[in-house]
């Protein structure tokens, strides 16, 4: 864990070609990510955002081209080194694939109780502000995953994935299928996340709002590469005609209205 | 861990997390040092719940950071109470040598509260044993209950489909009877031919010191039809198809599919319980019959090389052996214990609630149930044949 400069490349992709059988997901796509930056993944249904990001986590073997996350090449380092180094991010899943069998807080506490030494009592104290930290009512410690509603699913998966206070936040269509309250206050979240742990957020999102308020850069996927990165402005002025669409379409006109 | 470390220079940054405690003129100061992130910090923290200054020793504290290289949330968690259990002492808490980030980091996390404990006081064992028994009685009845009204709803739904012919799902009941009746033949075949093996040159071996092995016969025959062909076919259906009924439709609940189907206007019992439990009470008796005859093949061909005696015998000895009433015994009881088999399989299925390991444990328990059922009603046959005389 060297120490870091803010802006320095996190999340390096080169060259990476992905795909299932005949189906090609990407080709010589490349990505990079800076340290502290919020960098949103959009791209139409399929074309592999939530593939890339899999490939990123090491849940996908790539077909080619080169991974490096934090400097290291995750598929070269020897076993004990890559699991040391994949505490070093948290990841929210989709639906926040929390363990069904465990509380809440339990299922935050899974990370210290493998890998740490901690004391019962400090483990609940760390849980229980974790679960505030992800804006939910301190009675959810107790409850279990099925007892609860979609959107606490997802704050309660955040939750888990702060626990040992990644460098970099993976998340997953963070906002989809919350109310518009719920998601704005996710996006304000996210925002006092950022500040306050210095989080390198990796968001893949289908959400306008969350975009404008929340990401520094946005890449565009399609044509199985990456075909921009910048910010809200250079998508603005993209003429390519899907980023056209999907940034001067009615509902991002909307979105963009409410800023 | 990283990101906000910038501070304490890099040759202390892999110092373990320690801190000095001081008090001076009524002034308790602790300074904290080196790594201050959730690796290091059981210890410190052990130690810091234990801090506390004398009666009248200081009215002031002073928490500084600055000789901190990390600080994450887990820090400022220890720090945050630490600081809290000081000014319930009624001392003043300051603090020093605090950069940006760890002073937004101690707000949020002040923001946050300082956690209740959650745990609830223990229970003495005995009363956790007691009341363990009164849930499990309290289960039990409450699921006979169920069992009761759903064996009824099946009823219900079947002769609905006797009236309507229509409704009955063809496709899905021809599926299930291959699944759980054509695919489970190889392993029916073998076992029963094995265990009729078995059975024959055991008895052979036993009935030899009496010279009565010529009714090793009787006894292969007998046993099989009358029970033991039954008896393994159906635990061997109960743990092939019984369970995997249950995870189909637990598996189907868990994800919604039941709930959508009934919002379509379709009635699981009709699509999903109905053509399983017909399909098992139709092939449960056909495989219960090649059973019996791979049994008797079994013992046959022992009886051949043990006794010298030639299949033309053996089929006669057979014949002469048993009534019609003992081969019908054992087949009369095949489609209730079907029945039985499919019922319980289908109802946990659909008890399933929403998480991964409820499906293994309604799978596991409709196995234990289905054969501890299917024993149960063979007693029960076996009293009512003998009070019939058969």
């Amino acid at each position: 864990m060297s120490t870091s400069r803010k802006g320095e490349p996190i999340i390096e992709v080169e060259g990476l070609d992905t795909r299932f059988g005949d189906n090609v997901i990407h080709e010589n796509l490349d990505l990079t990510v800076r340290r502290g930056e919020v960098i949103g993944i959009v791209g139409g249904s399929g074309t592999g955002k939530s593939v890339l990001l899999r490939t990123i986590l090491g849940l996908k073997q790539p077909d080619a081209g080169r991974i490096r996350v934090f400097g290291l090449d995750f598929s070269t380092l020897p076993e004990a080194e890559r699991r040391l180094n994949e505490r070093r991010w948290g990841v929210l899943f989709q639906d926040g694939a929390l363990f069904s069998a465990l509380t809440v807080a339990e299922n935050i506490q899974v990370p210290y109780r493998e890998h740490l030494d901690l004391s019962q009592e400090l483990m609940d104290e760390l849980a229980a502000v974790k679960i505030a930290m992800a804006g939910l009512r301190p009675s959810a410690c107790s409850l279990y995953p099925s007892e609860l509603s979609g959107g606490m699913r997802k704050r309660a998966g955040l939750a888990r994935a702060l626990a040992l206070d990644p460098e970099i936040l993976f998340l997953d269509e963070p906002t989809a299928g919350l109310d518009p309250i719920g998601a704005a206050a996710f996006d304000e979240l996210l925002n006092e996340l950022k500040e306050t742990l210095g989080l390198t957020v990796f968001l893949v999102t289908h959400d306008l709002d969350t975009l404008h308020a929340t990401c520094d850069r946005i890449a565009v996927l399609a044509e199985k590469h990456v075909i921009l990165v910048g910010t809200i402005d250079d998508m603005l002025r993209s003429s390519h005609p899907w980023i056209h669409e999907y940034f001067h379409g009615p509902r991002a006109r909307a979105a963009l209205a409410g800023k | 861990m990283a990101g906000l470390s910038s501070r304490g220079a890099g040759d202390r940054a892999d110092e373990p997390a320690s801190y000095r405690v001081e008090i001076e003129n009524r002034v308790l100061r602790l300074e904290a040092e080196g790594n201050w992130s959730i690796v290091h910090l059981n210890k410190v923290d052990g130690d810091l719940r234990r801090l506390a200054a004398g009666p009248g020793e200081a009215d002031r504290a002073v928490i500084g950071l600055s000789g901190v290289s990390r600080f994450d949330t887990a820090a400022a968690v220890v720090v945050s109470r630490t600081a809290g259990r000081l000014e319930e002492q009624g001392l003043r808490v300051e603090f020093e040598g605090v950069s940006e980030a760890q002073h937004l980091l101690l707000g949020k996390v002040d923001a946050c509260g300082n956690p209740e404990p959650m745990h609830l006081p223990p229970v003495p064992l005995h009363i956790e044993i007691l009341g363990k028994i009164g849930e499990a009685a309290i289960a039990m009845t409450a699921e006979a209950r169920a069992m009761l009204g759903f064996i009824g709803t099946v009823v219900v739904a079947i002769s609905r489909t006797f009236a309507n012919p229509r409704r009955f799902r063809l496709v899905p009941f021809v599926h299930h009877m291959e699944k759980s009746g054509f695919d489970a033949l190889p392993l029916v075949c073998l076992l029963t031919f094995l265990i009729g093996a078995v059975v024959a040159q055991q008895g052979a071996t036993q009935l030899r010191q009496f010279g009565a092995e010529v009714f090793t016969v009787n006894l292969i025959a007998i046993i099989f039809l009358r029970e033991v062909g039954l008896l393994l076919t159906a635990i061997i259906v109960a743990g092939r198809s019984g369970s995997a009924f249950t995870a189909e439709i637990g598996s189907m609940k868990m994800r919604e599919e039941i709930d959508a189907m009934r919002t379509l206007g379709l009635d699981p019992m009709d699509m999903l319980v109905v053509p399983r439990v017909v399909a098992l009470t139709v092939t449960l008796p056909l495989l219960t019959f090649v059973a019996d005859i791979m049994g008797l093949v079994g013992g046959g061909l022992v009886v051949f090389f043990m006794l010298d005696m030639s299949p033309g015998i053996y089929i006669t000895r057979v014949q002469e052996a048993v009534g019609f009433w003992t081969f019908g015994v054992g087949l009369v009881k095949a489609p209730f214990m079907a029945a039985v088999i499919a019922l319980v399989g289908c109802r946990a299925g659909l008890s399933v609630t929403g998480s991964a390991e409820s499906v293994g444990a309604m799978t596991t328990s409709s196995v234990v149930r289905s054969i501890f059922l299917v024993i149960i009603l063979d007693a029960l046959f076996a009293m009512f044949f003998t009070a019939v005389d058969i």
